[in-house]
């Protein structure tokens, strides 16, 4: 029916192994990307910007980044939240170390700083792997997390040992700030995440995603046919970090605008990103705004049926809040271990044979 | 003129949109999470202090109040959350009780014009009223508290600090670092050892901590905790047995929460107070009558007297007494939050007020103005008594050191306002 292969013909390698092989995805991503940027700015509000849309782009840039590690290269790891914090560190002390240079620059640069760290704290990873593995990436999280607490230079010698974001703008439109427009606060992350996820899904299609594969799948079977292990754990951790430094900069500059670094990543955080891929998909860049889109949205729908809806005491919907959101993750680990990815792409297997199933 | 009003309020209702008619009160509280113990005391007495003014008295100025509440678990970004959903609602005055989510709000209400209210905690430099425009932190803040804990100590060792050893237990966050400063100040002015220990969130975890104090024998233990963190603290501080009279926390650190866990090995340890402590106060008995026996006590209905309960009520009551001041000032019962403010920065709480609300001698009195948010900086000390299982106020009001901690305000805020580009006002 809609996924009709019919009359899609490929007549070169180039169109076969293009992103999207068949037309009507293609003509759907196009269509997903206009509303994104054509429609949504226009009728965003302030409320839309701070708890549904800002939070799930920039959820989905972590959840990028650690889909690389975890889902392609197969390296565990539960530093997420320290690896966000490097990034948000690093963009608060460039913003204020160098306040003329963009804001844009900046994260860029925050990526950059996060990736050096992710590769330090990726050394291990060529002795260790699986939960030990975990277990030295947890080490980075509780140990970033410390060092920012515990070292006044990160946070400028603020007696409360909170950073805050100055007010920065990009071509004129204030991105950071309280005085920032909720579609400009939309607009920056939707510009990240769309770069980032176009960078990911070719770097995962191309020779470094298959050196990734390969070392995910067997690592010993790909050192026999030539991957250096080194070079692709490392570029892993690289690229990983280097999206999860995006995503913690854009997290305390354009989204809280405040940070205090035990409250907002902590290890609570490396387990929601973990959550959000898990659920998503692990080895899939889909699987990532699935999973974002699910560990974000769920609670807020909830919260606003319980409460706003039905008129709900707070606590109590906020405990069903709990009951819910980890009776579907266990119920998706059993029902479905490859995530909302794995149902979405049964579902167009499925569409694209009806209604003729073998 | 109640009847008048209420029947103007209600022509206005039938006329306007339903949703503007009441006054708002958002309530972001939090009934779950490792925070939870603090905030649903805080939370009901809140919420019962606005049901009382709408049974007993039809509302402020003849116009129902109506408490949203949302809940934050503790957590910033689920602040932020709540706050963007309640602010198009014709919110009045935010009273988040996190330093987290008030750090998140202070520039967010200040570009929406909507005050903010941290009684007690946030930002304490938010109590210079030329940088800091829509926040208020009345009656008193945590650098108050530190000197009003360094002046008690003063006080019972007859005016000499010197030599001492004193040891500050804190939660590893912007509101347990809250204090360092000031009490850094202090040391180099009375002459104190200060050593600083930190307890990372939640706080379950404090042997080691316990085991420094141990070794390093403070003469006195001042403790920033919250939630979960003050009953570990206490239950370890008994383990040790330090002497509990020579222990004193801040007042988020003085419930019934915190102490009755350690049963008799609690006896003695003292705490700030913001406000009278205890239910012998008119106002329980009007809370009786027409918020618990109409059914309309807010939660459970179990925590009506504790100390956090009582807290909830006084931050209540000045939210009500400005939105009076408020009416008065603009001349409308139906007020928005730019008239709040306004409100707020013209406050006066007197012994008549306090009499009239029926909380004699509850808290201090004072006058906001536009370049003090901050109030005066009073402060009480209590006791707990494990055997009567109840806090008594032990000093009179104990006024803190103004001259050191004007200047740290004025430092800090103006760094604030150099950073953000803000102009001063109040010239």
């Amino acid at each position: 029916m809609l996924y009709r292969e019919a009359g899609d013909f490929h007549t070169s390698y180039k169109d076969d192994s293009q992103t999207f092989p068949i037309k009507f995805d293609r003509y759907r991503y196009y269509a997903v990307l206009a509303v994104a940027f054509g429609v949504i700015p226009f009728i965003i509000n302030d409320y839309w910007a701070s708890a549904v849309f800002v939070p799930f782009l920039i959820y989905a840039i972590a959840a990028i980044g650690l889909n690389i590690l975890t889902g392609y290269c197969g390296q565990v790891s539960l530093g997420t939240g320290g690896f966000m914090a490097v990034g948000a560190y690093a963009c608060y002390k460039l913003m204020t170390g160098f306040p003329d240079v963009s804001i844009v620059i900046h994260v860029i640069l925050s990526g950059g700083i996060t990736a050096a760290v992710g590769v330090l704290f990726g050394l291990p990873s060529l002795r260790i792997k699986g939960f030990y593995l975990a277990v030295a990436t947890l080490a980075a999280q509780f140990f970033l997390v410390w060092l920012f607490n515990k070292v006044p230079w990160f946070y400028n010698y603020s007696a409360s040992g909170q950073i805050n974001a100055p007010e920065r703008s990009v071509l004129g439109v204030v991105v950071t700030g309280p005085n920032t427009e909720a579609w400009a606060k939309y607009m920056i992350c939707l510009v990240f995440v769309v770069a980032c996820a176009w960078i990911a899904r070719n770097l995962t299609r191309g020779a470094t995603g298959r050196r990734w594969m390969a070392i995910r799948d067997m690592d010993i079977a790909a050192e026999i046919i030539g991957v250096n292990p080194l070079g692709a754990k490392l570029s892993a951790f690289a690229v990983s970090s280097f999206f999860i430094g995006i995503a913690g900069a854009l997290f305390f500059s354009v989204y809280l605008g405040a940070v205090e670094v035990g409250e907002a990543f902590g290890i609570n955080k490396s387990f929601l990103v973990l959550f959000m891929i898990i659920i998503g998909g692990l080895g899939s860049i889909f699987g990532s705004f699935a999973g974002a889109a699910f560990m974000v949205l769920l609670p807020v729908l909830l919260k606003n049926v319980l409460v706003g809806g039905l008129g709900w005491a707070t606590d109590l919907a906020a405990h069903l809040e709990f009951m819910i959101v980890g009776g579907l993750i266990v119920l998706f680990l059993i029902v479905e271990p490859h995530g909302l990815a794995q149902l979405w792409r049964l579902t167009k297997e499925k569409l694209r044979l009806w209604p003729f199933p073998h | 003129m109640k009847l008048k009003l209420a029947t103007m309020a209600l022509t206005g209702l039938m006329a306007a949109a339903p949703a503007m008619a009441d006054l708002v009160f958002p309530s972001l509280s939090y009934r779950t999470g490792p925070y939870a113990a603090g905030g649903i005391p805080f939370a009901d007495g809140y919420a019962d202090y606005f049901t009382l003014l709408n049974e007993r008295d039809g509302g402020i100025g003849g116009v129902m109040t109506n408490v949203i509440e949302c809940e934050t678990g503790y957590n910033t970004e689920k602040g932020v959350e709540c706050y963007e959903a309640t602010k198009g609602e014709g919110s009045l005055v935010y009273q988040p009780l996190s330093t987290g989510i008030t750090y998140q709000l202070i520039p967010k209400v200040t570009a929406d014009g909507i005050p903010l209210h941290t009684m007690g905690y946030g930002r304490t430099s938010a109590a210079n009223g030329k940088v800091f425009s829509h926040v208020f932190n009345y009656p008193a803040n945590y650098w108050d508290g530190a000197s009003i804990a360094v002046n008690h100590l003063l006080d019972i060792n007859g005016g000499d600090l010197s030599g001492k050893k004193i040891a500050l237990v804190y939660h590893n966050s912007a509101y347990g670092k809250e204090p360092i400063r000031t009490l850094e100040e202090l040391s180099a002015k009375h002459g104190y050892e200060l050593t600083t220990i930190a307890v990372d969130h939640p706080g379950q975890e404090q042997k080691s901590q316990w085991l420094q104090i141990r070794r390093e024998r403070p003469d006195y233990v001042l403790m920033w905790g919250w939630g979960v963190m003050n009953q570990v603290a206490i239950q370890e501080a008994a383990n040790i047995r330090f002497p509990m009279e020579n222990f004193i926390g801040v007042w988020w650190s003085g419930s019934e929460n915190d102490v009755l866990p350690a049963g008799d090995g609690a006896n003695g340890y003292k705490s700030l107070a913001l406000h009278g402590t205890g239910s012998d106060y008119p106002i329980y008995a009007d809370i009786q009558k027409y918020v618990v026996d109409a059914g309309k006590a807010a939660g459970a209905g179990d925590q009506i007297g504790s100390v956090l309960y009582s807290r909830g009520l006084y931050a209540a009551m000045l939210a009500a007494e400005a939105a009076k001041k408020a009416q008065e000032i603009h001349g409308t019962g139906d007020i928005t939050p730019a008239m709040m403010r306004d409100g707020m920065e013209a406050l006066e709480i007197t012994a008549a007020t306090l009499e009239g609300n029926g909380m004699p001698g509850f808290g201090p009195e004072f006058a906001v103005s536009c370049d003090n948010h901050g109030g005066p900086g009073l402060g009480m000390v209590q006791q707990w008594d494990a055997t009567a299982k109840k806090w008594n106020i032990i000093t009179d009001m104990i006024q803190s050191d103004k001259d050191v901690i004007n200047a740290l305000v004025v430092e800090d805020s103006e760094a604030f306002a150099a950073e953000n580009n803000i102009e001063m006002r109040c010239n």
